[in-house]
């Protein structure tokens, strides 16, 4: 028989949070993916609401090409506020 | 409270240790927050890199560079950690229909249920280590792979079930929680929700106990037999002493394990006492007691010969466990068969529409 197929869990664990990878599991389709990650992530309400992704959905980087794919972040500084300097005496900003 | 260093015995109990994997939680956290580079420059050594990460005690994530060595400890140390949980359901699974009130059906039923879960976090944890479901299935099954001699043990009496709560779910937590600080991030993080689990198991068994430690004579005895059969196995799950430990050193050094044999099962003597005695039951070693230099206990060893032949095989229960594993894997194969049937169908069907 083929391999079950394997799902990444998402939990939110409450309003106002987003979802957080929790773990993963086996499971032949979405529905019985939901119900295993209800029975094996929420045993002890751990969240409101769950997402199930197959796993073989998911499109990751690669820890190698790491340094150059997040290069072009390195350089551009001025994306946040503490680049800038705000002159004495303004508020509000 | 975090650290190299254990907690003083007297605050190490139940909150002392629910303590320890929350400062592991948030120790795991603080790291992740530390500035780092993500990952080596493109000409760096790998095994450098992987040293460095390790020794900045950062965690390695399944997509980095690792030695092949440590992904085959990783592999073996956790698909036996996951087997011994499904295996571990067995012992108390067989007082299930027997518990002596709903209450404690309910409760023994939620424990059980835990145990799979915990399986299926470790599974999961070894599977990002390259390694398929039905491959580490198929290496309990065939006996490849071991699990926890402990679960070669039988459960006799209704007071087993406390004493398994109490002693073997109190040594394994004392095994884990410095497993939480794993240099492996996906085993830590299964671990830390694992040990959050555990210690509702300690409370029950030790609950269990008390009620029986405190009720007719009979019961009584039937407690304090419970903690004559358990104790020295409980001490043997700790594994040889030091001197004989074969896999220790390597792990030591890429920080999968955190301490020694020797002082874990002391750790564990050492929380024991006070909790016996609150229970009012005996622990069976006549050489215990407390050695003032030490500032620890002196107690007998378990006889590691039993702890050799039970992992061999030949223990009281291993072809029992065994056979009950491999015909549960058969009988639910149907189970399976018919959930991927009809996921298959159900896509059929979606094609169709969507045609």
């Amino acid at each position: 028989m083929e391999q079950t197929p394997l799902w990444e869990v998402f939990v939110r664990a409450r309003r106002g949070l987003s979802h957080t990878h929790v773990g993963s599991l086996h499971a032949p389709d979405a529905e019985l993916a939901l119900r295993n990650a209800r029975d094996l992530y929420t045993r002890r309400q751990e969240g409101v609401s769950i997402w199930v992704v197959p796993a073989g959905a998911i499109i990751a980087s690669s820890p190698d090409e790491k340094d150059a794919f997040f290069d072009p972040a390195a350089d551009k500084v001025y994306r946040h506020p503490t680049f800038y300097e705000v002159p004495d005496g303004v508020a509000h900003l | 409270m975090y650290g190299n260093d254990f907690s003083a015995p007297d605050d190490a109990a139940g909150g002392g240790l629910l303590g320890e994997v929350e400062a592991a939680e948030a120790e795991l956290r603080e790291a992740a927050g530390r500035q780092r580079r993500g990952g080596p420059a493109p000409d760096e050594d790998l095994a450098a890199y992987f040293t460095e990460v390790i020794d900045a005690e950062q965690k390695i994530e399944p997509r980095d560079w690792m030695p092949e060595a440590y992904r085959r400890t990783l592999i073996r140390q956790i698909a036996q950690h996951a087997h011994s949980e499904i295996i571990g359901m067995q012992p108390e699974g067989n007082w299930i229909s027997r518990a002596p009130s709903l209450k404690r059906k309910a409760i023994l039923l939620a424990k059980v249920q835990d145990e799979a879960g915990h399986g299926l976090y470790l599974y999961a944890a070894a599977e990002t280590l390259g390694i398929s479901r039905d491959e580490l299935v198929r290496l309990l099954l065939d006996g490849r792979q071991k699990y926890s001699s402990i679960f070669n043990y039988p459960t006799l009496t209704w007071a087993d079930m406390g004493a398994i709560g109490w002693l073997v779910d109190g040594a394994a937590i004392v095994n884990q929680v410095p497993l939480c600080r794993c240099s492996y991030g996906p085993y830590a993080r299964a671990m830390i929700r694992v040990c959050k689990e555990e210690s509702f198991h300690q409370r029950q068994g030790y609950e269990i106990l008390h009620t029986l430690a405190h009720g007719t004579p009979a019961q009584q005895a039937m407690a304090q037999d419970a903690v004559d059969r358990w104790w020295y196995p409980s001490l043997a799950m700790f594994g040889p002493p030091d001197g004989n430990s074969t896999h220790s050193a390597q792990s030591m050094a890429w920080k999968i394990k955190r301490f020694s044999n020797d002082d874990l099962r002391q750790r564990f003597v050492d929380m024991c006492v006070q909790q016996a005695e609150i229970l009012g039951l005996r622990i069976p070693d006549d050489d215990l007691r407390w050695n003032e230099e030490r500032q620890a206990y002196d107690y007998t060893q378990p006889d590691y010969d039993e702890l050799m032949r039970v992992i061999s095989g030949d223990g009281p229960c291993n072809r029992e466990r065994m056979a009950h594993r491999r015909a549960a894997h058969a009988d639910g194969a149907w189970v399976r068969e018919a959930a991927a049937a009809y996921a298959a169908k159900r896509a059929g069907q979606k094609e169709k529409v969507a045609a």
